[in-house]
């Protein structure tokens, strides 16, 4: 693979987190029944990052759950490698709250369909929003986001690397081709 | 993994890995709808040349919990009645477009010669006296939740060894996860030897600051008649409330079921706090649901 851009530094990630924590609690007119669900891995910290911003900027507690998608994927019965099955984490109910669903790339919109499906057996949401730090597009299903960090086109031979600091080490996004086959 | 015939080959990152999707698994049988798409497209076959009322009910639950269709096979209402093989009956349900056939046999061996006859995953349900790898995995997950770990603990195994998959199976897989296992019981009933396992016909050095008891039950189906007399087994080997005196205090009970009451095991200590009897039954369907992700998905088919 070989690296072209970085599409975002820390700062620029910051800045998008807290707009888009203004703009959760703007949607939900306040934070009452708001709860907020990270989709593994990277999601999870993303979800944790908008709740301490709204809770710096609102002095307000916003749950946050963990989901993990793996059982819910379409492609279980063709796929070549099995994947991990993680933990989720919900320690509250969701019927009757609005859930904003954080997750690091919006791609094919399968991961958001599969953590759909998830939420609706976990209960019964008045409101699932869609929270995430870079659409790429190349969408395969009828989905969008609510709330989005950055819009990025790419080719479909091109990676969009997500790299957070509690993961990774550090805050940055980048942009890498595939070498041609 | 292909198939899951024993743990001969099983690292302890594999058994550790499986057991960690068990845990997912355990929580997902928590939920309010206690099922995922999972395995959705596949289908499942419980083969039962032997009877089972756990394994097999635990196996159906499993499958349908992830959405994989499930076809039933028991020996007493099938063909075989009419000298059907048992290849031919394997070989029938093949065609049909199995995915995994959990098989359970009265003869060693035939879930590997089955590994021959089929192309879907086979996962041994129980054949003889010589493994049954998803009880013993259901053990492992049962004491990992009741001691924290296994490391350094030591399980006593008490009953009839020389005739119990279950004790050969654990005796595979509790030391792969560091326990020390002791097997006790009266010499007709120990084995020569069971690699893994210190044999004693001496309960009480078994039982000494035992950490957690498995009691299993006198398989008389697989005894020679007289092998041993009732009254003798109950008198010095019974699992008791003043026996288990010399297990560490709050020791918890296993037992892999069926369970013969006042014989192997005290009564009442049956349904005491110590027994965690219902909660293996009640790990058995993570467990095996575990089993079925690890062996059908990413599989060839």
């Amino acid at each position: 693979m070989r690296f072209k851009a970085e599409l975002m530094n820390a700062e620029e990630m910051r800045r998008a987190l807290y707009r888009i924590a203004h703009e959760v609690v703007e949607a939900g007119k306040g934070v009452e029944d708001l709860v907020l669900v990270g989709i593994h891995t990277r999601g999870i910290p993303l979800a944790e990052r908008i709740a301490r911003y709204i809770r710096e900027f609102e002095g307000k507690e916003v749950p946050v759950g963990v989901l993990d998608i793996t059982l819910y994927r379409d492609d279980l019965s063709e796929i070549g490698v099995r994947p991990q099955v993680r933990q989720t984490r919900i320690p509250f109910d969701l019927t009757g709250k609005a859930v904003v669903l954080v997750d690091d790339v919006l791609y094919t919109g399968r991961t958001a369909r599969a953590a759909l499906d998830a939420l609706m057996d976990l209960g019964r949401p008045k409101r699932i929003y869609l929270a995430v730090l870079i659409d790429r597009g190349h969408r395969e299903l009828p989905i969008r986001a609510d709330f989005v960090g950055k819009n990025v086109p790419t080719a479909k031979n091109e990676v969009v690397k997500v790299k957070l600091a509690e993961v990774d080490g550090e805050d940055r996004v980048e942009l890498w081709e595939k070498e041609a086959a | 993994m292909k198939h899951l015939l024993d743990f001969q080959g099983w690292t302890r990152a594999e058994v550790e890995s499986l057991l960690d999707t068990a845990r997912v698994m355990a929580e997902v049988l928590e939920r309010p709808v206690k099922k995922v798409p999972a395995l959705q497209g596949f289908t499942v076959a419980t083969v039962f040349f032997e009877p089972s009322t756990r394994t097999r009910l635990s196996f159906e639950l499993a499958a349908r919990r992830m959405s994989a269709d499930v076809v039933s096979f028991a020996a007493a209402t099938s063909s075989l009645q009419k000298g059907e093989s048992y290849k031919d009956t394997l070989l029938t349900l093949e065609a049909m477009g199995v995915d995994a056939y959990v098989i359970r046999a009265d003869a060693a061996g035939v879930p590997h010669q089955a590994t021959r006859w089929v192309r879907g995953a086979v996962i041994n349900g129980g054949d003889g006296r010589r493994a049954h790898p998803t009880q013993a995995l259901l053990d492992a997950y049962t004491l990992l939740e009741a001691l924290g770990g296994l490391e350094g603990k030591k399980i006593a195994i008490v009953g009839d060894i020389l005739h119990s998959r279950v004790a050969r199976s654990n005796a595979e897989l509790l030391p792969l996860l560091g326990a020390e296992v002791w097997g006790a019981g009266p010499p007709a009933l120990l084995p020569q030897s069971l690699p893994g396992v210190r044999l004693t016909p001496r309960l009480d050095e078994a039982l000494a600051e035992a950490d957690a008891v498995m009691v299993l039950r006198l398989q008389k189906e697989r005894m020679e008649a007289g092998l041993v007399n009732l009254e003798d087994y109950i008198a010095h080997y019974q699992v008791t409330e003043a026996r288990l005196k010399k297990a560490k205090p709050e020791a918890p009970l296993l037992h892999p079921g069926p369970m013969n009451r006042d014989v192997e095991l005290e009564g009442t200590l049956a349904d005491s706090a110590r027994s965690l009897v219902n909660r293996q039954v009640h790990n058995g369907v993570a467990v095996r649901m575990a089993v079925l992700y690890h062996l059908l998905v990413g599989r060839e088919r």
